[in-house]
């Protein structure tokens, strides 16, 4: 077994080879962190904590599952999991594109500032809570709370939400939208008609928003 | 931060290497919780009329022989296994009567546990020394659950230490910390319940304890906590037949459960799952919040 640091830090070397395999990754944590290169890395298995986290340019594709905060604060690049994803998926990330083709549970895209997040299952509860740019996206359901205090991400949900969080309102659904939207499914090599989608988004009522309040400074 | 593991056998080969899959679930588990480690572990049920206790002795020199022979004397009882600072014992009475006397004639001695079937050993100190120092690779067993502690509410001793015994043949592990449990422990001692440490996870046993006295069923009762418990958690209850998982409403603490035909298991954490024999072609999945899992066997 080659070593996590070994593994990281040859990804992270000044001229890393182009493709690489992690084979038996058996759930360790933190795998193929921290890539700035534009890369191709295919772990084969279940991946644990932090799986591409800070991703810059690299493609991570999963063949399995992962664990809490995949690809967390991820700025570039794309990270394609097979399996699910546990919480705070793509949490933070601002920018690139998140594919995951089973289900994210809790907080999927928590404080997102820009990432792209396709999820091909469901979502768990307070998914995109302070989201602030990028999209999240969900063919199946999502859970309690979703959009909790939302900022101007853009949220599109094909099946049930069981709740949506506080200042998260249903928006309507325009042709820009179901352009960008469509971009976007079949970027992530999703087969899904766009206009089957709800658009969720902020009804900006909060704090922040309040003109009142800028005389505050 | 905490770990915590279960395991259930649904197959021969599994239970034959019960106590080495456990260890080896805990060890993958240990920066979790470097501090403390223990089992609860379902195994060899007593015969009918008599019962299983579970001793622990801080005595390095603890004379076990002496012991037994009280026992014998008072209700008959078989030879002492000893385990490191621990012995089981199988006394000829109820498991509710043996540990009143052990109580009462050997207040040094702890009782971590009475039952048909269930064993509980646990210690201060490394995961890795605890699964030596008991040997567990050489446990075999129908089920088991295990516990590597990170102590944030009370000390870090052997009595502080999971698996907790909610009562007769019932143990819980916990990874969290409640909030409520100096209110919820004042209550529950007007109940009855006998607390014998100021730990956070012992009150959640206790509540347990109390509610099952009252009649709720295993789900019942857990679903109690969803209500009555303030903090965050993900528990594991061990039984004489299965054992159950709850996490929070909120999923604040980690988990995920696995399943083949030979076992069925539940750990914080993906990588305590990846050492058991075929865990790449499980069945994988992260527990719901705030729902009842359960697995049992038919009682023999």
């Amino acid at each position: 077994m080659t070593p996590l640091r070994e593994l990281n830090a040859a990804l992270h070397g000044p001229e890393p080879e182009q493709h690489w395999c992690v084979l038996n990754p058996r759930g360790a944590h933190a795998l193929a962190a921290g890539i700035d290169a534009a890369i191709e890395v295919e772990i084969d298995g279940h991946a644990g904590y932090y799986c591409a986290g800070m991703n810059k340019l690299a493609t991570v594709r999963v063949h399995g599952n992962a664990g809490v905060g995949l690809a967390e604060n991820i700025m570039s690049g794309r990270v394609v999991v097979d399996g699910s994803a546990s919480q705070s998926a793509g949490a933070t990330g601002h920018g690139g594109l998140v594919v995951i083709r089973g289900d994210a549970s809790a907080r999927a895209g928590i404080s997102m500032k820009g990432v792209d997040i396709v999820v091909q299952g469901s979502v768990g509860h307070m998914s995109a809570f302070m989201a602030q740019k990028g999209r999240l996206v969900v063919l199946g359901d999502a859970g309690e709370a979703l959009g909790d205090s939302i900022y101007e991400a853009r949220l599109y949900v094909r099946g049930q939400v069981a709740g949506l969080g506080a200042d998260c309102v249903e928006k309507e659904m325009r042709d820009e939208h179901r352009a960008e939207l469509a971009e976007l499914l079949d970027e992530a090599e999703v087969d899904a008609d766009a206009s089957d989608f709800r658009r969720y988004g902020s009804a900006r009522k909060l704090y922040n928003f309040h003109v009142d309040n800028a005389g505050a400074y | 931060m905490c770990g915590i593991a279960g395991l259930f056998s649904k197959s021969l080969d599994v239970s034959g290497h019960l106590g080495g899959h456990l260890g080896a679930m805990l060890l993958q588990l240990s920066d979790r919780g470097p501090d403390s480690a223990g089992v609860a572990i379902y195994r060899h049920p007593a015969p009918s009329g008599s019962s299983k206790v579970s001793l622990f002795s801080p005595n390095p020199e603890q004379d076990w022989e002496a012991v037994r022979h009280e026992l014998a004397d008072t209700f008959g009882a078989g030879d002492p296994e000893r385990r490191a600072s621990h012995a089981v014992i199988v006394v000829e009475t109820d498991a509710d009567v043996a540990q009143a006397w052990l109580r009462e004639h050997h207040p040094e001695l702890r009782v971590m546990s009475a039952g048909q079937a269930i064993e509980i050993y646990k210690e201060a100190g490394s995961p890795r020394d605890f699964i030596e120092a008991f040997a567990l690779d050489e446990m075999q067993g129908s089920h088991a659950l295990g516990h590597t502690r990170m102590a944030t509410e009370s000390a870090v001793t052997t009595e502080h230490s999971h698996p907790f015994s909610t009562g007769l043949d019932l143990c819980l592990v916990h990874n969290g910390s409640l909030s409520n449990h100096n209110d919820l422990r004042r209550w529950l001692r007007r109940e009855g319940i006998q607390f014998e440490t100021d730990n956070d996870s012992e009150v959640a046993a206790g509540y347990l304890t109390h509610r099952l006295r009252e009649g709720a069923t295993l789900e019942q009762a857990l679903e109690g906590c969803l209500e009555d418990l303030d903090g965050f958690y993900t528990f594991a209850v061990g039984t004489a037949e299965g054992f159950a998982v709850l996490r929070d409403p909120i999923a604040c603490k980690p988990a995920v459960m696995a399943e083949t035909d030979d076992w069925v298991a539940m750990a914080s954490e993906y990588r305590a799952i990846a050492v058991l024999p075929g865990a790449e072609d499980a069945t994988t999945w992260e527990p719901e919040p705030g729902r009842v899992y359960s697995w049992e066997r038919a009682p023999v």
